[in-house]
């Protein structure tokens, strides 16, 4: 049935790029949807650990303008706190109740008459504190007389599980080669240039309570939110504006904040509006975690892997915030990466400490998994004087073997993995890289070569997070198991032949719009202009579920299923139709070329908007039983989005690209520099619906990457102090310090999605961190210096050669 | 993000605008191109009872040549300098520094007084004003003083400027024709302040040394290396005694490392920073020395 493609696949400019490079978008604090708002300034901890004593917010009060203080004690009085996704008894509220755990903890907020009244007034609410000792490292938080963040935990460890699958002791105790490294992944963050903003207004009478914000999703957050506040779901509103600037998994860590801004709406009868400042956001918004990883490979002499051993500590902050532990857990079904290897055991400790918390950022917890089993792709073909292409080519899932089951649960939808990966290395002439870098050496250049390997999962299963939890735990009859991953669409057609199509997936700069203008275009033989998307989230309005929203590179994989199959159903409604007034059987006839026609290519057709103008305007003309009116709504659902197995096996996302990635560097050893001479990125997501917009999404990925690689780090001190809460201190990389990049596709498409496509938005930000090490730890090979840490500042990669040249000379 | 409450003045005249810093006693901010003090006060680590905004004051905008020197009213924008020919052909060295300094939009707003006058020491400016042995005017109540570099800057962002002077003009020497010069910058990213900044001007002579080109006049200095910027006189002193061969350019870096004291931050330990004064001043007597060649001589 499906139609020659006319318009997927093309690079078509984005509808939204009108307005979005004229500055002409709807965004959270330029679009003031309600009148008389009041501002909102947060009060925050300077302390990293500190107990509350009080608070005296009488001079705040008495200063005009000044409509109400909320504090921690009122926090506590007028809310519960938010459910985690662990057992330990973390009390996580939308301010500190209790203590402060993290600088830039809120712990007031004050409203006012605009901004600059609300600001000058926090000056003056006094908060007194005791301050308390503070621990910011993962390991020493876990020592016996480290300070402890919750007394009614009782220890810093928010949660910890020993997954084993297959038998990899066995695999050690056999292993020929076995392998050990220690890895640190740096805390960053995704800084988008619209930071969060909320808005909130309480209507009493009707007891609703409607918060306007650029919340990106997961919708589970809604629930969790009503049940903070005690406002039931049918009566707490969220409607998303048009546009969100940016968001990359940050932006689902707002909802604290829509507690707290829906809490000063309730207190004070007032709509407030509060958008968070920069500082504010570097400070306390959110974060991927730091992680101390040790890596243990065993493998026989010829390279093949025989399993795995990972022991994480990831740094979850303050609190465990939910959907942490995700940062441990989110990349379940893909632990083994492209690699056949069938045991493995994951021993992963989610520690408590004073630093801000955590969350989904670009690449979820992937980035730290491949840039420790890539490094270690590495190591081993070192140890065994292996070329590294030849050690990943060995151990590589084969085309044959999809849909591969991989020993963790996942279930790989379709790929070529070595295919993929001799594209990549014949795109950067490897063999000829290799021989510029014998050139380079005999010259005295440090000249390297990286290589990188990723699955990319899209689409998370709401199911994953469980895998926190013990199966004892989850055997347990009154636990409810969790899992899915849908999405809906609605399309209308108007009686003059045009659509709109509505969505509810918050997109943060993606285009939607025009991808969905695209899809609907091919499948009613329209054109993109003739199909508008609204696509602006509203809990009462839209159809929506718990995992709703735009994160987890979901959108391409499962929105773009939902608009084809909304598209579907309208479409075979049409041509019912047409089949009616042809009095024909309709199986005669087809939707083709915009039409619906005689099969046999006789008789008269009927075009889409002949269609819509007799449906609507001579409702007579339907068939006996046809329901009056066009339009179509699908909710699209995976049916492998299956809950935690008790062997805590599970398809941890629905649908897996691939990516291969070469990258060679120069390093100046004078002054650590490094210079990107070469970066080849290949990738398999299956359709590829636009690939200008896939384009900047790889580019968007790798810089991303590039940041958490060479610039990005949150640095705090001993005492748990943040050291960079600006731009000026906060690196991220710019366009200067962009390489370029080398882009090739190969298409594998998806048995699982409606177009065959999958996610790619979060790309090349998991590969960059392990494929720029590596080429790093290759330039560095004759010095002996290996990459363990990142971000490889100067300073640091300075350090290393240094004391490499230091130990060679002595 | 919003600056505590303060009054805000745009005087037409350097006089009002003086007679407006003695009103406030001290407790007024002067508002160049704000590329720095806006930041400063919406993060309210400064509270300046008013800002004296010099903005409005066409008087304090210019380049002028002559006496061997060039003249630039304190409120020249950077993006003025970039592309003045006056400053490309007497003060080729700041031409090229100034391509160092922030990014566009940044150069297009700030200002050269400013810029001093806030004593940055990783900015570019204040090292370019130290190597050329340039001075400022500060006019102030009782009239006009003119000041080197080293009786300017005191510490980190700290002059000596009276709370009620205005830094009004900066005069650079004019670089004799033919002379070889570089600004080398290391920074984590394009635009960012300096980790180090190399500042560096060569004359040569006729002569031969004992291994390279005689050097007549050498002057360095630094960005990023320690709270005010560093005239390196002593590694000046090597080159203008040894040449310009490899072996003395080696022997001036090494020595232009011992002179410098920088401090740590979160980019850069002090080792790595008295290492990269070294390394720098290397390549930016080499940069120098390459135009030279390629110079009247």
């Amino acid at each position: 049935m499906a139609q020659a493609s006319q318009w997927i696949g093309k690079p078509i400019k984005r509808v939204e790029d009108a307005r979005l490079l004229t500055g002409r978008g709807t965004f959270i604090d330029d679009h003031p949807p309600v009148a008389n708002a009041y501002h909102a300034a947060i009060v925050r901890s300077p302390h990293a650990h500190a107990r509350i004593l009080g608070y005296d917010t009488a001079a705040a009060l008495a200063m005009p303008g000044v409509v109400g203080v909320i504090t921690g004690e009122d926090v506590a009085k007028a809310t519960k706190p938010f459910s985690v996704g662990v057992t330990a008894p973390v009390q996580y509220f939308c301010t500190a109740t209790d203590k402060a755990r993290f600088v830039g903890e809120p712990v007031a907020v004050v409203v006012a008459r605009d901004r600059y009244t609300a600001e000058d007034a926090a000056d003056h609410v006094v908060v007194r504190y005791e301050p308390l000792p503070a621990v910011v490292d993962p390991e020493k938080a876990l020592e016996p007389d480290a300070p402890i963040l919750h007394e009614a935990v009782g220890t810093n460890l928010a949660g910890h599980r020993r997954l084993v699958y297959g038998d990899p002791d066995r695999a050690f105790a056999e292993a020929e080669v076995v392998i050990r490294e220690r890895f640190r992944f740096p805390k960053y963050g995704s800084t988008p240039i619209e930071t969060y903003g909320v808005i909130a207004r309480w209507d009493g009478l009707d007891g609703v309570l409607t918060i306007w914000s650029n919340f990106m999703g997961p919708f589970i957050m809604h629930p969790l939110v009503s049940r903070v506040l005690g406002v039931p779901e049918n009566k707490l509103r969220f409607i998303v504006p048009p546009d969100i600037g940016g968001s990359f998994g940050i932006k689902s860590s707002i909802y604290p904040y829509l507690a707290l801004i829906g809490l000063c709406a309730m207190k004070t009868g007032v709509p407030v509006k509060w958008i968070e400042d920069r500082r504010e956001h570097l400070t306390a918004s959110s974060s991927g975690t730091d992680r101390v990883a040790w890596r243990e490979v065993a493998a026989r002499k010829d390279g093949t892997i025989l399993g795995m051993r990972f022991k994480w500590f990831d740094n979850v902050g303050g609190y465990i915030r939910s959907p942490e532990p995700g940062c441990s857990f989110r990349p379940t079904g893909n632990f083994v990466g492209p690699y056949r290897f069938k045991n493995l055991e994951v021993d992963a400790s989610v520690v408590m400490t004073n630093k801000s918390l955590t969350g989904p950022n670009r690449g979820y917890a992937c980035g730290h998994l491949y840039f420790e089993t890539e490094g270690m792709m590495d190591r081993l073909a070192e140890k065994l004087g292996m070329d590294p292409a030849e050690v990943r080519r060995k151990n590589l899932i084969l085309p044959a073997e999809f849909p591969y089951r991989t020993p963790t649960g996942g279930l790989y939808d379709s790929g070529d993995y070595p295919k993929t990966f001799g594209m990549a290395l014949d795109m950067a002439r490897y063999d000829e890289l290799r021989r510029e870098q014998k050139r380079a050496r005999a010259a005295g250049k440090y000249f390297g070569i990286g290589l990188a390997l990723a699955v990319d999962p899209s689409v998370s299963n709401m199911g994953y997070v469980a895998t926190a939890l013990d199966p004892q735990f989850r055997a347990k009859p009154e636990y409810l198991p969790k899992s899915g991953a849908t999405e809906s669409a609605t399309v209308k057609v108007d009686p003059l032949g045009r659509v709109i199509a509505i969505l509810g997936t918050t997109p943060q700069g993606q285009g939607h719009q025009t991808i969905v203008s695209q899809i609907i275009a091919d499948e009613l033989g329209l054109k993109p202009q003739d199909i508008t998307v609204v696509d602006e989230m509203d809990t009462f309005t839209r159809v929506w579920s718990i995992s709703s929203g735009t994160y987890s590179s979901r959108f391409g994989s499962v929105g773009t299923s939902a608009a084809a199959l909304a598209a579907r159903k309208l479409r075979a409604k049409l041509v019912e139709y047409a089949a009616h007034l042809m009095d024909v059987p309709g199986n005669d006839v087809e939707f083709k070329d915009g039409a619906v026609r005689m099969k046999t290519g006789k008789g008269p057709s009927y075009t889409v908007k002949d269609l819509a103008g007799r449906a609507h305007w001579n409702t007579e003309s339907l068939p006996d039983g046809m329901e009056p009116g066009l339009q179509a709504t699908a909710v699209f659902g995976f049916t492998v989005a299956k809950a935690v197995d008790a062997e805590d096996r599970v398809n941890s996302s629905n649908t897996y690209g691939f990516i291969a990635e070469v990258m060679a560097v120069e390093v100046d050893p004078d002054t650590g520099q490094i210079k990107i001479v070469r970066y080849v990125t290949v990738h398999d997501a299956g359709t590829i619906i636009n690939p200008m917009i896939v384009k900047g999404q790889i580019y968007g990925g790798a810089l991303h990457g590039l940041g958490g690689a060479l610039y990005e780090e949150m640095q705090y001190d001993e005492d748990g102090q943040f050291l960079n809460g600006s731009f000026m201190d906060y690196l991220v990389p710019t366009a200067s310090e962009a390489p370029t990049i080398e882009i090739a596709h190969l298409s594998s498409p998806s048995p699982l999605t409606t177009l065959g496509s999958k996610g790619l938005g979060e790309s090349s930000s998991m590969t960059v961190p392990a494929v720029i090490a590596n080429a790093v730890s290759d330039a560095l090979t004759p010095l002996g210096v290996r990459i363990t840490e990142l971000p490889m500042t100067p300073d640091r990669l300075w350090r290393s050669i240094r004391e490499a040249k230091e130990k060679k000379g002595s | 993000m919003k600056p505590p409450k303060f009054d805000y003045h745009a005087p037409k005249t350097v006089d009002e605008a003086l007679a407006l810093l003695t009103r406030y006693d001290g407790e007024a901010k002067i508002l160049a191109g704000g590329q720095s003090l806006m930041p400063l006060l919406n993060f309210r680590l400064s509270r300046p009872a008013a800002l004296v905004d010099l903005n409005r004051i066409p008087a304090l905008a210019y380049i002028k040549e002559g006496d061997g020197s060039v003249k630039f009213g304190a409120m020249t924008r950077q993006r003025t300098i970039e592309f003045s020919a006056v400053v490309a052909k007497r003060l080729p060295l700041l031409t090229e520094a100034t391509r160092w300094v922030g990014h566009l939009p940044i150069r297009t707003r700030g200002t050269i007084g400013g810029s001093i006058a806030h004593a940055d020491p990783s900015a570019e400016y204040p090292a370019v004003l130290t190597a050329l042995d340039g001075e400022v005017v500060a006019r102030g109540p009782k009239g006009e003083r003119v000041l080197k570099s080293r009786e300017l800057f005191q510490t980190y962002l700290t002059t000596t400027l009276a709370a009620d002077e205005i830094l009004t003009e900066v005069r650079l020497p004019a670089t004799p024709a033919g002379a070889g010069y570089a600004f080398e910058e290391f920074a984590r990213r394009h635009g960012d302040f300096a980790i180090i900044g190399i500042a560096a001007v060569i004359v040569c002579d006729a002569g031969v040394a004992r291994d390279g080109r005689r050097c007549s006049m050498a002057r360095l200095a630094t960005a990023g290396a320690g709270p005010v910027p560093v005239r390196l006189r002593a590694a000046e002193e090597i080159l203008e005694r040894e040449g310009l061969g490899d072996d003395a350019i080696a022997r001036a870096s090494a020595k232009a490392q011992e002179l410098v004291q920088p401090d740590a931050d979160i980019h850069a330990s002090a080792d790595y920073r008295r290492h990269l004064t070294g390394v720098l001043t290397g390549r930016a007597i080499k940069r120098a020395l390459t135009k030279v060649a390629r110079g009247e001589r």
